[in-house]
């Protein structure tokens, strides 16, 4: 259920089965790969991190965000497409008081339309199965260490919805512009596994 | 029979032997529905070839206490209606 699977049945099986549309020529040689390559590019957390620099910039535009993130985020020409199917989009956001963190504990769900393709921490077993248990201590073994009264909430996108996180902004930035802004944001700071 | 934000609701205690998305850590366990996540097919029927309309998805918050006895934190899952029964 978690790890590599460049060796599973399953992708061997994908493969035999992309040579044998080529052979037929029903796919074009490469254009799985070009399609595959063009999406990737596109995919980075370069849009995260947009998107986050916009919610600290623009009140309004965080709030809508929180309540509605697929059609707030199209206002920056981002979206949630780009495999078979558009995936559904929910934003949470940090305060002094609350703290979001991201994990998919039966796969490895994740918003790679706006943060790349996920790091390999994220799909171990280690992190799907500790982080719902022990956040804290996980949070702390990232070098991440939050306040006591903190409260932490967890999400499992163990279904359709993905899950973004805008973390606090940090102190000392008021006088940034929003690239700026955006150049600070962490990958791990979408996820929750850092602050920013 | 659906649900609305605030409810509380319980993780219908079950051990399929199919896919399912509905992880066994929160199986037989008491949440409250904070948000409604759009209607979806069950992966449980999908898997099987079921032909099924799509279903009411419900993010509910479940506290660490009740999911594991100790902890004090939350953790949101997602669930399907069938996946759902009330308390």
């Amino acid at each position: 259920m978690s790890g590599d699977h460049s060796d599973a049945p399953i992708a061997a099986r994908v493969r035999h089965l992309e040579r044998l549309l080529e052979e037929r020529g029903l796919v074009i040689p490469g254009a799985l790969d070009e399609t595959l390559a063009a999406y990737l590019n596109r995919a980075s957390p370069a849009n995260g991190a947009r998107i986050v620099a916009r919610a600290w910039t623009d009140p309004d535009f965080g709030a809508r965000l929180l309540a509605d993130a697929p059609a707030v985020i199209a206002e920056l020409d981002l979206s949630m497409r780009g495999g078979l199917q558009v995936q559904d989009l929910q934003v949470v956001a940090n305060t002094d008081r609350e703290h979001n963190v991201v994990v998919c504990t039966l796969c490895s769900c994740y918003p790679l339309a706006l943060l790349g393709p996920s790091p390999t921490w994220y799909k171990s077993e280690s992190y799907r199965s500790r982080v719902v248990r022990e956040p804290r201590e996980v949070l702390r073994e990232f070098g991440f260490e939050l306040r006591p009264e903190v409260e932490i909430k967890v999400w499992d996108a163990n279904a359709e919805t993905r899950y973004l996180v805008v973390p606090n902004r940090p102190p000392g930035t008021e006088n940034l512009a929003e690239e700026q802004l955006a150049a600070l944001v962490t990958r791990n700071g979408l996820i929750g596994t850092a602050p920013v | 029979m659906t649900f609305a934000t605030g409810d509380r609701v319980r993780a219908k205690s079950v051990d399929p032997s199919h896919h399912t998305r509905l992880p066994a850590y929160a199986r037989g366990v008491v949440g409250t529905v904070v948000r409604f996540q759009g209607t979806h097919r069950l992966p449980d029927d999908v898997i099987r070839g079921i032909s099924s309309p799509e279903e009411m998805v419900y993010a509910v918050r479940f506290a660490a206490q009740d999911l594991f006895g100790t902890g004090d934190h939350s953790v949101t899952l997602s669930m399907w209606q069938s996946y759902l029964e009330r308390p």
